[in-house]
Formats: C-alpha cells, structure tokens, sequence
C-alpha cells in the first residue's frame, strides 16, 4: 500500500520535472513566425506559430515587410566589393531572431526565432520551407505569382514541417 | 551579418536538387527516332510533370468559364493523351509479351487500365477498382493520390472541380479505343488518411452491356 503511494508520487513529480524543463527549452527556442516576401517587397504570406506575440493588423504586417525588404536592398549594397553581398541573412535582437533565406529570383523567407535556435537547425527548416513553396505554392495552377499565397496544401505542410522541428 | 552564403543559397548545395546528368558525348537522339520501348530511362520527373499540368490547368482556365467547363476541356485534351497511350502500351505489349491480347471483355479491359495504363501513364497502379452498388452500368476506379493533382490546392471558388478530369479523358479515349464507349468523368471524394484521393466515375453505354450480356 505505502509503496504504490510512494511510486505514484514519484512518477507525479518526473512528470512535473519533464513538464517544466520542456516548457523551459519552449521559452528558449521558440519559432514565432514566418513570412515569405515577394521580389517586389509585398508580403505574400504572414503566419505566427507561437502564442502570446502582440497581435497586429494586416497593414502593420506588410509595413514591416516592406521595411524589412528596404533594409535588406540597403545591406546588399554594404559591401567592400560592389555587388558581392548577398544582404542581411541575420538580424539579432535580445529576444528575438530574424533569419533571411533569399532565392534567386528575389522572393524573401523570413523566420523569426527566439534567439537561442541555432542557426543550422533554422537554415534547414528554411531549405525545407523553400521547398514545399516551389512544390505546393509554384506547382499549383490557381497560384498566381507574386501573388498572396493562398493554399491549404502549403499551410499544411509549413504546419507539419515547423511541428517536426519543434519537438 | 552572418557569412554563410554556402548555407543559403539553393546554387552552392548540390546535393538537394537533382540536376540532369551530363549527356553522354554526341549529339542526343531525335525524340521521334528513339525506342519506343525504352521505358525505363525515358521517364519524366515529377515536379516536370506537375509544372506542366499546372501550366495546362491554367492556360485552360483563361479560356472557360466556370467548373463545367474546364473539366470538359481537360477531359478532351485527357482524351487526346489517351488515344496515343493506348497505342503506344498495345505497340509495347506486341514486344514484350509473348501472346499479347486484346481486351475484348469489360472486366479485364478494366483491370488492364487500372494496372497497365495506370502504370504507363503515371508510374503505378491505382490503388482500387469498384462496381457501383445503384447502377449496373456505372464502375470506379480510385487513386489515393493522384500524381496530377499531388499540388494542386482548388481555391473555394471553383470548389467541386476536379483537374483529374484529365485522367478520366485518358480512361474515356482508352475505353473508347477498345471498344467500350462510355461517358467518364472524375470525382473528388476524400477520405482523412487520402485528402486527394480521386474517383473516376465509368458510366457505360449500354450497347456495352447487351454485349456484355451476349457473350455470357
């Protein structure tokens, strides 16, 4: 009798234990969203995966964007060498990252992270995020370029895709 | 300002996109001079296919209007790829079969689209075969995941359409080719493991039935 109390209480305070250090490495890597921004500075896409960030509007969003888009033409001139700065890739804050993956033809995968994701694990999920666009945003006949990315497929898989890197 | 452009940039890892292989020396085949038998390095990647069903999709869709329509389009232009695919696996079973037949019976007939044709077209067999229950002249043939249709999301406002009304015009000009003339139109029917998986709906004539009958 004692002794399944005392394992029952045991198993009670490794769950509290687990619970807590897991809410822990929460708070220290965290991914908090995800833009992707079109070659002409539009945001075409905004999603928030963590909770608790300040809500703002839909115009506040595509005035950061295209801030962001500003700031980065700036930092690709920023270069000894003319025309050999690929632009901002990294924006740190203290409690904040932002990552920049910049394709080819211009369009802008932008992450924000706490910042404590390391850079490998953030470069990967950008990979994988750039991806899933070229198949389910640029293979899908009702997409129009350049134009806000509206695919139920593509939230799924940027759904699935984030979960994997967060657990 | 970070300095690892090697990490990301898509142009510096080679080894997450497939790049054509050079070609061997000289120069390549006329595509019309080359073995129609060949199946094995003639095949086309997916995200080729996939591009150019969408760029079909939408140079189909400026000229339409509404669901209807489009789906009657893709199904002829599903039915010119099905005259020459029935063709093209008749030439190949002449070859490599040693009594090559052809299908003069509905079941079989049916059966060799969902396994051969399936195959010859899209790399695999669809996943099922059915006989309606209502109808006598109605059967189904199901794919779980249709290649075609693997990235396509349909926007709210043409819900219902579905761009496998390609593949039903394939399965129509197969169909039609044998001997079974039919009316075959696709379906969207999802399940929660198969969010794309696809019914192409096979109502035959019934001068196909008495037939059917006749030789009983």
């Amino acid at each position: 009798m004692t002794l399944t109390l005392i394992t029952r209480r045991t198993r009670t305070l490794s769950e509290i234990f687990t619970w807590w250090t897991s809410s822990l490495q929460f708070i220290f890597m965290a991914i908090f969203g995800l833009w992707v921004i079109n070659k002409a500075g539009g945001l075409v896409y905004q999603r928030s995966f963590a909770d608790g960030l300040a809500q703002l509007t839909s115009n506040e969003y595509l005035v950061l964007a295209g801030t962001l888009h500003g700031i980065h033409a700036i930092t690709s001139r920023l270069s000894p060498i003319p025309g050999q700065s690929s632009g901002a890739q990294v924006i740190e804050g203290e409690t904040f990252k932002i990552s920049v993956l910049l394709t080819l033809t211009g369009t802008k995968f932008i992450l924000l992270t706490s910042p404590a994701e390391p850079a490998s694990s953030i470069d990967v999920l950008l990979q994988k995020i750039y991806t899933t666009y070229a198949e389910k945003v640029m293979q899908n006949p009702f997409h129009t370029p350049e134009m806000p990315i509206r695919s139920e497929a593509f939230d799924d898989w940027i759904h699935i895709i984030t979960l994997s890197l967060r657990s | 300002m970070n300095s690892s452009v090697e990490h990301l940039s898509p142009t510096t890892s080679s080894a997450r996109f497939s790049l054509p292989s050079k070609s061997t020396a000289g120069p390549k085949p006329n595509i019309y001079e080359r073995n129609l038998n060949k199946t094995r390095v003639a095949e086309v990647s997916a995200a080729s296919l996939s591009f150019l069903f969408s760029e079909v999709v939408q140079y189909t869709q400026k000229r339409v209007s509404g669901v209807n329509d489009l789906e009657r389009r893709l199904n002829t232009l599903g039915y010119r790829v099905g005259t020459r695919v029935l063709e093209l696996t008749a030439y190949r079973a002449e070859s490599s079969l040693k009594a090559p037949k052809r299908e003069i019976r509905l079941l079989p007939a049916l059966m060799a689209i969902h396994t051969q044709i399936w195959r010859a077209v899209y790399g695999r067999p669809a996943d099922a075969i059915e006989k309606s229950v209502e109808n006598v002249d109605e059967y189904m043939i199901i794919d779980n995941d249709p290649l075609i249709e693997r990235h396509i999301s349909v926007p709210r406002d043409l819900s219902g359409l579905s761009c496998s009304s390609f593949s039903a015009g394939i399965v129509e000009a197969v169909l039609d080719g044998l001997g079974f003339p039919a009316r075959v139109t696709a379906h969207h029917t999802p399940t929660s493991t198969h969010p794309t998986r696809t019914t192409i709906l096979i109502k035959l004539e019934k001068s196909v039935l008495d037939r059917e009958d006749v030789l009983k």
